[in-house]
């Protein structure tokens, strides 16, 4: 589906991501991950246009640099990292933006849109919020307003800027499923930014391993993420850290 | 679900509030006329009916010239304050603190020290040049703002806004040095007043209003989706930098329409869109076209303030506007933030 080819991103004399080049197909779920600074964010950033590069993004051989805004967000959409409230639009509000690509400036909301928006707000279980002010609601039902409102886009690619990041533990699990749904639904593809390497490993399809701006692996879960890869890139000893937290844990009385 | 805009009932309750407040302005002053009379004389002299008397001279030539530019400067200031704090996603962004006016203001000083003006229309210099002078006072603080942060946040906006208007004031204070006897009517840019205005006054910003006025309202939804985040206008197919470039250019070119013609006016824009997103809430398609109405009826109150609250002697109405403006403002940050943005 895409098609990423020599993208390089340069702040002045820094260059933040360097000759990144790599495809998804439908269906794959791909995991960036690397250390603090590594260029992740930046990456999707370029993916979205939103900052200039140089090198090619192409969605079935067509350029997302030259393809008209609209266009372009039927086919790629973004979960940034945390929207911090500004003005009190309303949940509703939030998702119904997500039809903007639907439409010129004088074509109003349809039954398509409609349906489009309560589907999708019943989906993440957003549709009893909808009428609440963001600037009201938890930092989960947040991240589930803006999933509403990039499901309502439905674009074939959905980028995710570290998705479960400052949410508990349930609601990881929640938004987690919800787009793992999302994903099975077929001719769509995922891409997320992702911290946490146990779900890393366990909900992505390929792992994308970031340093320093340069791609070290781009892999399947397993072969990724491993110890010697790992050690390379975080500079320290990453099995050993998680066993030691989870084994220490794991054998307290009363547990399995 | 519903529309998202006003019912045009709506807008009838709107308008009818603005005509009763103009008709109010037009009566009220150093010599109070019965609204009845007023109207009549303005309706005979729509339908061209001949009349005479001292009161028709006052209201036809003063009063109602004066009370409409107000009331279209109110409404075009409103608006662009409005359609700036959404597209910046900050409650502060107005043509007075980002340094918009300011600027506008030393092109249009500039324009009389030089005496800059075509020959067939006196006040095309000043306009040119005060409209001149909002865009590039926008381009140079937007631009810093970006160099220092990449993200036009309200502090790094508001900081430059204010150090450029300081800048510019301090421009002002040497050109006026050297005015010599320009300066009467250099002093009254930086005050704001409307004062004298006639009805090519009220045309000029009229048409003014009604073109970039459009311009601004048809973005209603993608003024949502900026003040959402740029980067899910980005993600949502808003062309993010098509519409930043088109909503800055019509609000610079309609604060300099409104500062060549009535000077510097401070605060409309930034307290009117604060009061009417208390009651409309943040959705553009509802707040901008109150604003529009909202902005029109607060400076005619101020305008009106103006004229009587010391009169013979009248106050400059930039002088009401940040009296009143500022006291408002406060309060409403003192009391919940509820339905406005947290700065």
């Amino acid at each position: 589906m895409l098609e990423v080819k020599n993208l390089s991103v340069s702040y002045g004399d820094t260059r933040v991501v360097s000759n990144a080049s790599f495809s998804l197909q439908s269906g794959e779920w791909v995991m960036i991950t690397g250390p603090n600074g590594a260029g992740k964010s930046t990456l999707l950033e370029a993916l979205m246009q939103g900052i200039p590069y140089t090198g090619e993004v192409l969605y079935e051989g067509q350029s997302l640099k030259t393809m008209k805004p609209r266009q372009r967000a039927l086919r790629i959409g973004l979960l940034a990292q945390q929207y911090a409230a500004g003005y009190a639009f309303t949940v509703e509000e939030i998702v119904r933006l997500g039809r903007y690509a639907y439409h010129d400036a004088l074509s109003g909301f349809d039954k398509a849109d409609e349906q489009a928006v309560l589907h999708a707000m019943q989906e993440t279980g957003t549709f009893v919020l909808r009428k609440k002010p963001i600037s009201q609601i938890s930092g989960g039902e947040l991240q589930r307003a803006f999933l509403s409102q990039l499901f309502a886009q439905n674009p074939k690619i959905l980028l995710l800027d570290e998705p479960s990041n400052h949410l508990d533990l349930s609601y990881q699990r929640q938004i987690l499923t919800l787009i793992k749904d999302w994903l099975s639904q077929g001719d769509r593809a995922v891409i997320s930014v992702m911290h946490d390497l146990a779900i890393a490993r366990r909900f992505g399809t390929r792992v994308m391993l970031l340093d320093h701006g340069s791609i070290q692996a781009d892999a399947p879960p397993e072969q990724a993420l491993s110890p010697i890869l790992l050690k390379a890139v975080y500079g320290m000893d990453v099995e050993a850290w998680m066993r030691e937290m989870y084994g220490a844990w794991n054998n307290e009385p009363g547990h399995i | 679900m519903k529309k998202e805009g006003f019912h045009p009932l709506a807008y009838l309750g709107f308008f009818g509030a603005t005509l009763v407040t103009l008709t109010l302005c037009v009566c009220a002053g150093s010599v109070a006329l019965p609204p009845l009379d007023t109207l009549q004389v303005i309706g005979k002299a729509i339908l061209g009916l001949p009349q005479e008397g001292a009161n028709v001279a006052i209201i036809l030539s003063v009063r109602l010239p004066r009370v409409l530019c107000v009331a279209l400067t109110g409404a075009a200031l409103a608006l662009c304050g409005g359609v700036m704090q959404g597209l910046l996603r900050n409650p502060l962004a107005d043509g007075s603190t980002l340094g918009v006016s300011a600027g506008a203001s030393l092109g249009a000083v500039i324009a009389i020290a030089l005496s800059i003006s075509f020959p067939f229309l006196q006040l095309a210099g000043t306009m040119v040049m005060a409209i001149g002078g909002a865009i590039l006072s926008l381009a140079v603080i937007l631009s810093l703002s970006y160099k220092l942060d990449r993200s036009f946040s309200t502090h790094t906006i508001i900081l430059i806004g204010i150090i450029y208007g300081m800048f510019i004031s301090g421009i002002l204070s040497l050109l006026i040095a050297f005015a010599g006897e320009k300066l009467r009517t250099i002093t009254y840019w930086t005050m704001g007043s409307l004062q004298g205005s006639t009805y090519t006054n009220a045309l000029v910003l009229l048409i003014a209003l009604i073109i970039f006025g459009t311009v601004m309202l048809l973005q209603a939804q993608e003024l949502n989706a900026f003040s959402v985040g740029e980067s899910n206008a980005r993600s949502v197919g808003v062309n993010v930098r098509r519409v930043r470039l088109s909503i800055l250019i019509s609000a610079s070119v309609l604060i300099g329409v409104c500062v060549s013609i009535g000077g510097s006016i401070g605060f409309v824009g930034l307290v009117t869109p604060h009061i009417v997103r208390l009651l409309t809430g943040p959705n553009h398609k509802k707040l901008l076209p109150a604003t529009v109405f909202g902005g029109a009826i607060f400076l005619m109150l101020c305008d009106l303030a103006a004229r009587v609250i010391v009169r013979p002697v009248e106050l400059p109405i930039g002088v009401v506007t940040s009296l009143i403006g500022a006291v408002v403002f406060t309060v409403i940050l003192l009391r919940g933030r509820k339905g406005t943005a947290h700065a």
